[in-house]
């Protein structure tokens, strides 16, 4: 891009639009991050906030700076839950994406191969959940799930079910699991519906021409084409889903162990803010990794 | 335009030959989407080792035939066989007829190497054979610097070439071409022109082009079909569309041509006369084939602009095949002056002149009273 002499003189103007982005960061993200990164530094305090030391002026914050220990972050290496939590949360994110990724693919190759005027259509119903609010819908998964719930009934009227038995899905891992695939989908949905909407139908024709069969044609063509789709789909669900606590909560029960319950369970019922923000410090610097990777793959394709 | 053809070309014509046996045969191919009828009840044979073009405006059917051809479409009628064998429930991955795409269609995640290797893999040769393959193909369209490059590193004419080296390295027996040059500028669009004519008969495959453009498909055929909402209107080589249309259609699709609508006044043969109110003479001229005129059917007379004589001079007397008028403007084209002359009827009558020397001067100008005469072959009468 030509900087230095830009005909319209509109540098500056230029300037302010980049630094919109970044000052909004700065603000809203960076700012309250360093605050978290200060708590997780802190110990715990029956105070309010409740947690020592804190900045009260210019002249003791170099003594509160010396008091910072990293006392939280051992003490997450030492209790095996805090560990086993974030290996449950990655599996289960892990999981839940390759279960969204498989349910999310034929929907969206079935959206972009939908005559035209039909699209925009599919592509509606595809947001118009989001018009309910999230917390409700999940509430709707307990009241289908549940053991005397609508699923059940259901298969109790169809006869698969006799009249004494019941689902026990609910308040296991695989509830959650049909609870995220069902909030999240959206969020594959839509890349990999863009990424195959673009797709040129006549390259189709084209390898059917030289030789290819329809489903080869896919793996050689459609698939390899639509890896945008996928490797953005992928880590719009993966990362929100590692963080995850409502789902977990409301649909998991006791019995399924994710790293955003964990860190709810520390802030409001232990009220230990710091180890709580260390938790969330943690989180964040795992899910840094994957993000890493996704931007390098944008970059590259 | 160049119509001359060569020695080796001249002595091509299968379609001549009471015992040839076309290699590819469209048979009463009907082909309806919804109620719109793209292909009327079609036949159609092209033989073996020939261009053929099929010519015609957009929606007259041309690309459709091509695509049912290469087993994209199905004909809703009829059948279509090729090398004697009806091609009707076999899928276009198992057809030995391969096509390059108006689009390219070249598979952008794959280098060029690799786009031109792709039917190869698909055929199941061995990898090193495939290799001498690609290069080979690739020295052909002499492209051996770009083999690692994307698709969308290349130009668009490089583009072009990749497409035409993939649809070719399979050694298809027929190799369809969807307006293969549409997407070119005019001075590599003909360049290319005469490098697929040597193309085809390097590799001695039988060639079908798809184009709207005559001139396109003047240069490259052996034969040309003139289509025209879904039927035929015209088989014949480049010469023959040109000198002797059969219908108004061909005639006003091919080149530039007057039409001078008129009654036929006598008949004699083959050989018609034609009157008009307010062209002041008689015109006589041969019927275009097929014509089986009356006195006094609608018909007219179609002559091409180089073939009218322009002249200040007026003929002898009640001579036939003299039209009367005035300039009405002339545009130098620099090869060529085209003279626009208004008859008293109104009808423009376009005559144009060889600029032969550099004098810039022209002895007939704007507005000058002058005399179109032509040889008695030179133009044809029209009754379709």
């Amino acid at each position: 891009m030509a900087d230095t002499k830009d005909p319209t003189g509109s540098s500056k103007a230029k300037w302010l639009v980049v630094a919109v982005p970044y000052l909004w960061s700065a603000i809203f993200f960076l700012a309250p991050f360093f605050i978290i990164v200060k708590i997780s530094l802190s110990q715990t305090a029956i105070a309010m906030p409740p947690y020592m030391p804190q900045f009260k002026d210019l002249a003791t914050a170099w003594d509160a700076v010396r008091q910072f220990s990293l006392d939280n972050y051992v003490f997450l290496t030492e209790d095996p839950l805090y560990i086993a939590a974030y290996l449950s949360s990655l599996r289960i994110a892990l999981i839940s994406t390759l279960l969204l990724l498989a349910v999310g693919y034929p929907i969206a190759y079935g959206m972009a191969r939908a005559p035209k005027g039909v699209r925009n259509v599919l592509v509606m119903l595809v947001i118009l959940p989001f018009w309910t609010s999230f917390l409700i819908r999940v509430y709707a998964w307990i009241g289908i799930l549940k053991p005397e719930g609508l699923l059940t009934m259901l298969l109790q009227a169809l006869h698969i079910f006799g009249p004494d038995q019941q689902l026990k899905i609910f308040n296991t891992e695989t509830a959650v699991f049909i609870g995220i695939v069902y909030s999240y989908l959206p969020f594959m949905v839509l890349p990999l519906y863009a990424a195959l909407e673009k797709m040129d139908h006549t390259l189709l024709e084209a390898a059917a021409d030289l030789g290819c069969p329809p489903l080869q044609a896919f793996w050689k063509i459609t698939f390899p084409l639509s890896l945008p789709g996928v490797v953005a789909g992928c880590f719009l669900c993966f990362i929100p889903i590692v963080g995850e606590f409502v789902i977990p909560d409301l649909l998991g029960g006791s019995g399924t162990l994710m790293i955003g319950k964990t860190l709810w369970a520390e802030f409001f019922n232990n009220r230990d803010w710091p180890v709580s923000s260390a938790v969330a410090v943690v989180l964040l610097i795992i899910l840094v990794v994957p993000i890493v990777i996704f931007q390098n793959q944008q970059k590259k394709l | 335009m160049n119509k001359a053809v060569g020695p080796i070309k001249r002595k091509f014509a299968p379609w001549d030959d009471p015992a040839g046996v076309p290699f590819i045969r469209f048979e009463n191919v009907t082909k309806r989407f919804g109620d719109f009828v793209a292909v009327d009840n079609l036949t159609l044979d092209i033989y073996e080792r020939e261009f053929f073009s099929l010519l015609g405006p957009s929606g007259c059917g041309k690309t459709t035939l091509m695509r049912m051809l290469a087993g994209f479409e199905n004909p809703t009628e009829g059948r279509i066989l090729l090398d004697g064998k009806d091609l009707a429930g076999i899928p276009p991955y198992k057809r030995p007829v391969n096509m390059m795409f108006q689009s390219y269609a070249l598979f952008p995640h794959m280098t060029v190497e690799a786009n031109i290797a792709f039917g190869l893999k698909q055929d199941g040769m061995e990898s090193d054979q495939i290799n001498t393959r690609v290069a080979e193909m690739l020295r052909l369209v002499k492209l051996e610097k770009f083999a690692k490059r994307k698709p969308h590193q290349l130009s668009g004419g490089q583009r072009q070439r990749v497409a035409l080296a993939r649809s070719v390295a399979k050694r298809p027996k027929v190799l369809l071409l969807d307006e293969p040059l549409g997407a070119l500028d005019k001075k590599l669009r003909e360049e290319t022109q005469f490098e697929l004519m040597d193309l085809q008969i390097e590799l001695g495959m039988t060639f079908l082009i798809v184009t709207h453009d005559q001139e396109e498909a003047m240069t490259v055929s052996d034969r040309i079909a003139v289509m025209n909402h879904g039927v035929i209107a015209q088989i014949g080589t480049p010469a023959e569309i040109y000198e002797l249309p059969a219908t108004r259609y061909v005639a006003d699709f091919i080149g530039d041509i007057n039409l001078i609508e008129g009654k036929v006044s006598a008949v004699s043969g083959t050989q018609l006369s034609l009157t008009s109110e307010g062209i002041g003479g008689v015109i006589d001229a041969e019927a275009a084939e097929g014509g089986d005129a009356t006195v006094g059917l609608d018909a007219c007379f179609a002559i091409r602009p180089e073939k009218v004589r322009i002249s200040r001079e007026a003929p002898p007397a009640g001579s036939h095949n003299v039209l009367e008028g005035e300039v009405w403007d002339i545009g130098y084209l620099g090869d060529i002056s085209v003279y626009r002359v208004k008859l008293a009827n109104g009808t423009i009558v376009k005559a144009t002149v060889a600029n032969m020397t550099r004098i810039v001067e022209r002895p007939i100008t704007w507005e000058d009273k002058v005399y179109l005469t032509w040889p008695r072959d030179a133009g044809i009468i029209l009754t379709k």
